[in-house]
Parts: C-alpha cells; sequence; structure tokens
C-alpha cells in the first residue's frame, strides 16, 4: 500500500499510509477507534474505494479492482455466514463461485474444515453452532478459495476471553501452516502482540510504528505508541546526553538525539520494582503501597511516592507481601527509556 | 444464639424477594387470562360470521335442512368460473410482478444507495393513503385505454400491483431488516460474489419468511379485491358475487362461493405457514 488516502466529508480516516508486507507475514494494525485501521483493511479489500494512492498485491495493481476480482479472504468482525447454508456449504460458496467441481469443492470445504477442527459440524446450520466455532468456519471459508491475502478484521472481539486466546492461536497455527499473507486488525493490544510477526501501531489515519511485537513494546518510536501499548509511569525526568536522570537515578535513552532539558519519562510499570522497607526513610524511591491489583500470575501495585503515584507489575507472590500501607523502596531497572517532549510531569 | 440468630434472620431476605416474584407470578397469571379473553371474544367477534356464512351456504330447501346444492351449483353460474380463474390469474400475476419489482430493489436500496430509503418507502406506503375511488379515477382514463386495444381484464394488475405495494413493502422491509444484509453482501463479495449473486444467492434466500408473507398479503389482497374491479367495470370473483347477489333469490351460491374464497386464502395461509415452519425447524 503506499500513499494510501480516504476521507468520510471533512474527517480524514487514512493520510497517506504506506505498508508492505512480506509473503507469507503476519502484520497486526493496532490502533485506537477511528484511527484508520478498519478503513486500510477495506480498502485493501475493495469494499471501499480509496481517494488516492496503489494497493499492489504481488506486483499487480488491484486497486481498480471490484472486491469480487481482488482474490482476498475476509473474515469479519460480526458473524457473516450464510444463514441459510450448512457449514459445509458456507465453505464451498467461494468454490462454487469459481466453479470448481462439486466432488472437488466437497473435498476441499471438508479439508478446510478439518484444519479449523469442525469437520464433524460439517452438515449444521450456523444458527447451531457457537460463535467461536462459525468464526472458525468464516475463517475456513476464507481460506478455502486461495486467496493472495488474508484480511482479519477484529474477528475475535464478539467472542469471550477463553475463546478468543484459544482462537487467536488458531488462527496463528493456520497461519503459518498455510503461510498465507495476512493483515490482522484489531484494538486489543494483546492480541495485536501474540499473533503477529510485525505490529503496526495507528493514529489518525497514520502509520505512528511498523516493528516486530518485541520492538513495538520496548523500544515504542513515539509517546503514543509507549502509551497505548501495554502501560506506562509518566515520571519527570532531566536529559542530560545520552541518560534521563528520573528521580535520581540515571536511565538510558531510546531516542539518543534528545535535547538536553526537562521531559516526561515513560517507564514500564514491570521495569519498577519493589522490597519492602523498614528503615522508614523517606526518598524519592520509598513510598507507600496504596492499591494492590490482582491479574492472575502477576498483581499491579500503586505506591505513592508523596509527589505523585507509580505503577510497579510485580509477580503475585511478591504482591501479596506488600499489602497497603506497607513501605516500600522502589529501584528502576535500568531499560531504555522513552521520553516525551510535552509538558513534564510537575511534582506537587 | 448467633446459629440461631442467623436462622432466625434468614428469611427475611428470602420473604423479600419470594414478594415480587409472587407478585410476578400473580400478574403473569391475570395478563394471560386476559390474553384468552381477548383472544377468545376477537375469535368469536371473526368466526361466528364466517361459520354463519358456511351454514348459510349448507342451507337446504326447508329451514333447518343441510344441503350441498349451492357449493355443486358455484360452477353453474354464468361468468362466476371464469371471474374466480382471472381472480386467481391476477393473484398470481401481481405476486410475482410485486416481488420482482420490490426484492432487488430493496436489496439495491439497502446494499448500495441508502440514502433513498426513505423516499422509496414514501413511495411505497402512498397508495395506503389514496382511497380506491381516488385512484381509480386516475386509472380509469389509462384503462380505457386499454380497454380501446382490447386488452384482457388481466391488465388489472397493474392497479392491483399499487395496491399491494405498501403491504409487500411492510413484509418485506421487516425481514430485510432482521439480517445483517451488508455483512453477508460484503462477505460474499470478498469471496467473489456479483452483486447479482449477492443479492440473489446470498440475501433473497435469508428473505424467505418475508417474501412468503408478502406473497400472502398480496394474494389475499387480490382475492378481495372489489371496489377497483366493479368500477373499471371488470369483473373478478367479487364483482361476480355481487352480481350473482343482485340476479339470484339464491343466496346459497352466494355463500357457497365467498366460503370457497375463503377457504383457498386459508389453505394459502396453511401452506405458505408450512413452508416457513418448515425451514425455520430445518435451521
Amino acid at each position: 500500500m503506499e500513499g494510501l488516502r480516504r476521507h468520510y466529508g471533512p474527517v480524514v480516516a487514512l493520510d497517506g499510509l504506506d505498508l508492505t508486507m512480506a509473503p507469507g507475514e503476519l502484520v497486526a494494525l493496532l490502533g485506537p477507534s477511528g484511527c484508520g485501521k478498519t478503513t486500510t483493511l477495506r480498502l485493501l479489500a475493495g469494499l471501499e474505494d480509496a481517494d488516492a494512492g496503489r494497493i499492489t498485491v504481488g506486483g499487480k495493481d488491484v486497486i481498480h479492482l471490484p472486491a469480487s476480482k481482488r482474490d482476498m479472504g475476509m473474515v469479519f468482525q460480526a458473524y457473516s455466514l450464510f444463514p441459510h447454508m450448512t457449514v459445509r456449504q458456507n465453505v464451498a460458496f467461494g468454490l462454487r463461485l469459481r466453479r470448481v467441481s462439486g466432488i472437488e469443492r466437497d473435498r476441499r470445504a471438508l479439508e478446510m474444515l478439518e484444519l479449523v477442527g469442525l469437520s464433524s459440524q460439517a452438515d449444521r446450520y450456523p444458527s447451531q453452532i457457537s460463535g467461536g466455532q462459525q468464526q472458525r468456519v468464516a475463517l475456513a471459508r476464507a481460506l478455502a478459495i486461495e486467496p493472495q491475502v488474508l484480511l482479519l478484521d477484529e474477528p475475535l472481539s464478539a467472542l469471550d476471553a477463553k475463546v478468543r486466546a484459544q482462537l487467536r492461536d488458531q488462527i496463528r497455527r493456520i497461519q503459518l501452516e498455510v503461510g498465507i499473507t495476512t493483515l490482522f486488525v484489531t484494538h486489543d493490544q494483546e492480541e495485536a502482540l501474540a499473533i503477529a510477526d510485525r505490529v503496526g501501531v495507528m493514529r489518525d489515519g497514520k502509520l505512528e510504528q511498523l516493528a516486530p511485537p518485541t520492538d513495538v513494546y520496548s523500544r515504542p518510536a513515539t509517546p503514543f505508541v509507549a502509551e497505548f501499548v501495554g502501560l506506562t509511569n509518566r515520571l519527570a525526568g532531566t536529559v542530560s546526553g545520552s541518560t534521563v536522570t528520573v528521580r535520581g537515578r540515571d536511565l538510558p535513552l531510546v531516542d539518543l538525539s534528545t535535547p538536553p532539558g526537562p521531559v516526561t519519562a515513560l517507564v514500564r510499570p514491570e521495569a519498577v520494582t519493589l522490597a519492602s522497607d523498614s528503615s522508614g526513610q523517606s526518598g524519592p524511591l520509598s513510598g507507600t503501597v496504596i492499591a494492590s491489583t490482582f491479574l492472575g500470575a502477576t498483581s499491579r501495585v500503586t505506591v505513592d511516592l508523596g509527589d505523585t503515584t507509580i505503577l510497579a507489575q510485580l509477580s503475585t507472590s511478591d504482591a501479596t507481601a506488600l499489602p497497603a500501607g506497607s513501605r516500600v523502596a522502589l529501584t528502576i531497572r535500568p531499560d531504555p527509556v522513552l521520553v516525551s517532549a510535552d509538558a513534564p510531569v510537575t511534582d506537587e | 444464639m448467633a446459629a440461631i440468630t442467623a436462622l432466625t434472620g434468614e428469611p427475611e431476605p428470602t420473604a423479600g424477594v419470594a414478594g415480587p416474584r409472587g407478585m410476578q407470578a400473580g400478574r403473569r397469571r391475570r395478563l394471560n387470562v386476559f390474553r384468552y379473553v381477548v383472544f377468545t371474544l376477537f375469535g368469536l367477534f371473526f368466526l361466528l360470521p364466517l361459520l354463519a356464512m358456511a351454514r348459510f351456504s349448507l342451507q337446504g330447501v326447508k329451514l333447518g335442512t343441510w344441503s350441498l346444492t349451492a357449493w355443486r351449483q358455484i360452477g353453474s353460474y354464468p361468468g362466476l368460473l371464469s371471474a374466480v380463474e382471472l381472480t386467481l390469474e391476477l393473484a398470481i400475476i401481481t405476486c410475482v410482478v410485486v416481488l420482482v419489482l420490490l426484492v432487488p430493489t430493496m436489496i439495491w436500496i439497502k446494499l448500495r444507495v441508502q440514502w433513498i430509503s426513505r423516499a422509496f418507502e414514501f413511495l411505497c406506503l402512498l397508495p395506503l393513503t389514496i382511497p380506491a375511488i381516488v385512484l381509480v379515477v386516475g386509472l380509469a382514463p389509462v384503462y380505457n385505454r386499454i380497454r380501446h386495444y382490447n386488452l384482457s381484464a388481466l391488465m388489472l394488475f397493474w392497479a392491483y400491483v399499487i395496491l399491494a405495494l405498501p403491504y409487500a413493502y411492510r413484509a418485506l422491509s421487516a425481514g430485510l431488516n432482521a439480517i445483517d444484509v451488508k455483512t453477508m453482501s460484503e462477505a460474499a463479495r470478498s469471496l467473489g460474489a456479483s452483486w447479482f449473486t449477492v443479492m440473489f444467492r446470498v440475501v433473497a434466500p435469508n428473505m424467505r419468511q418475508a417474501i412468503l408473507n408478502a406473497l400472502l398479503l398480496s394474494s389475499a389482497l387480490v382475492l378481495g379485491e372489489f371496489t377497483i374491479a366493479s368500477l373499471l367495470l371488470y369483473v373478478n370473483m367479487q364483482v361476480a358475487l355481487y352480481n350473482i347477489s343482485r340476479a339470484t333469490p339464491n343466496a346459497g351460491v352466494l355463500f357457497s362461493t365467498s366460503t370457497a374464497a375463503l377457504l383457498f386464502a386459508f389453505v394459502l395461509l396453511l401452506i405458505l405457514s408450512y413452508v416457513g415452519g418448515r425451514r425455520r425447524r430445518r435451521i
């Protein structure tokens, strides 16, 4: 995709988007509502027309082709199976349109259903299977036509958490097995980070960063990416040279070209560790636990530092040793941090 | 003591919960009784005249006797069978034309030109607001010209299509709104379907019940239509029945034919309900 633009009246949904995907790659587009990720997918699928730009698939410009000629399989957020057809007929629908013979059609449909683990449901109607199964059938239907690109438009958002996690892993497994180039749109960062080869974080119709999940998380390109992907503590700091001093501790900078001066440093909660402090001494890195949120294997602990609060992510066993009211000493791991040039957090 | 307190304290909230439940059950019972009373009263209101009509159609020569004479005479009245035939043909043509006109148009509007849906709805519902007599004033010159070319009475279907539009539109609109047309069509398009395929192989089959309802309403309208046919001087079934009632002292035929027409409509309703029901059971 090159210079893709799309506007709805005065609202610019896509503002010159450039995105190149390698064959067999899974790219997840992540961003808040209205950032243009679904618009990107719909332009790629041919369900909407771009105002400007080019879409090239396998060297062929497809921008002027209608959706029916683009050779792209799509799975939608809403359940999109045809209610009057059985699961098998749904999967075979695209093959029928391509005039594949009856026997071959049936064989391919069953093969796809086996791939998604639903061959036993072949003769059921969509209303007779669960939401998760419907999305798996939709995936089988999209893959059955052997498209050049698979487009997934928030396919898991209508499912409950457990099914969502299972189906997410299944989608990734199938995508790797089939080796199909896939664009996955989601607003769930965990989903994007877990499934994608590369994650594209979008904002206001533009890509803020396109990088492997680990880079997006640990080396965010912009403050928006840092704050959108994962949680961050916004702490006042001062840049000098290649480090930023945060509460008396020097941390390396992600962006070495940051000019010296006061900034807001974005520190991940998992870079903060806590230890019980019975000395009662006060300092920039000591405080009082005010709350603890249980997240399963980990817990998120909120610490009052007097002038600000800070979040720390600890193992639940460590967190239970620090109940609300405990005095704690903080350590900030010297991971490279991103700084925001906007108004630094002032110490009250 | 604590245990006793806990035990004695227990029923209070339970009673508090049971109260509204008891009230709800009582309310539900009263509502059910009300429903049955209303249903029975309206049932009697509609059923009694129909039963009386059926009874009169089976009236023998002497009062209180039974006979099938009036039913046997249906075929013997000149013009009656041809009027029935004409009406049935008109019902079929009207249904076909209404569906051919409305189904693709409504799907197309829903998919592609949603902005004209209000105007289209207004157009379709317009015949409801125009009295039949006013329609006839407008249609008469057109039909006079048709008569000039000796075209058959089947040309009445044009008027009947207009009359059936609001009812068929409402039935189809309800069916169309009950399905996610946009997602289904986009899914079909992404799989390689043309717009024609989307309309006729994806969307229309999911409107089956709505189409059956539209068929039923349109055919029922044509079977019972009198005013326009009479004022335009065509003899359909209702006009023929009216003519018989004026020309013969034997009202039995009138009743038998009306009952037959009604039975036909009921049978049609049953068939359509059965077809729709069978589909629902299958899904």
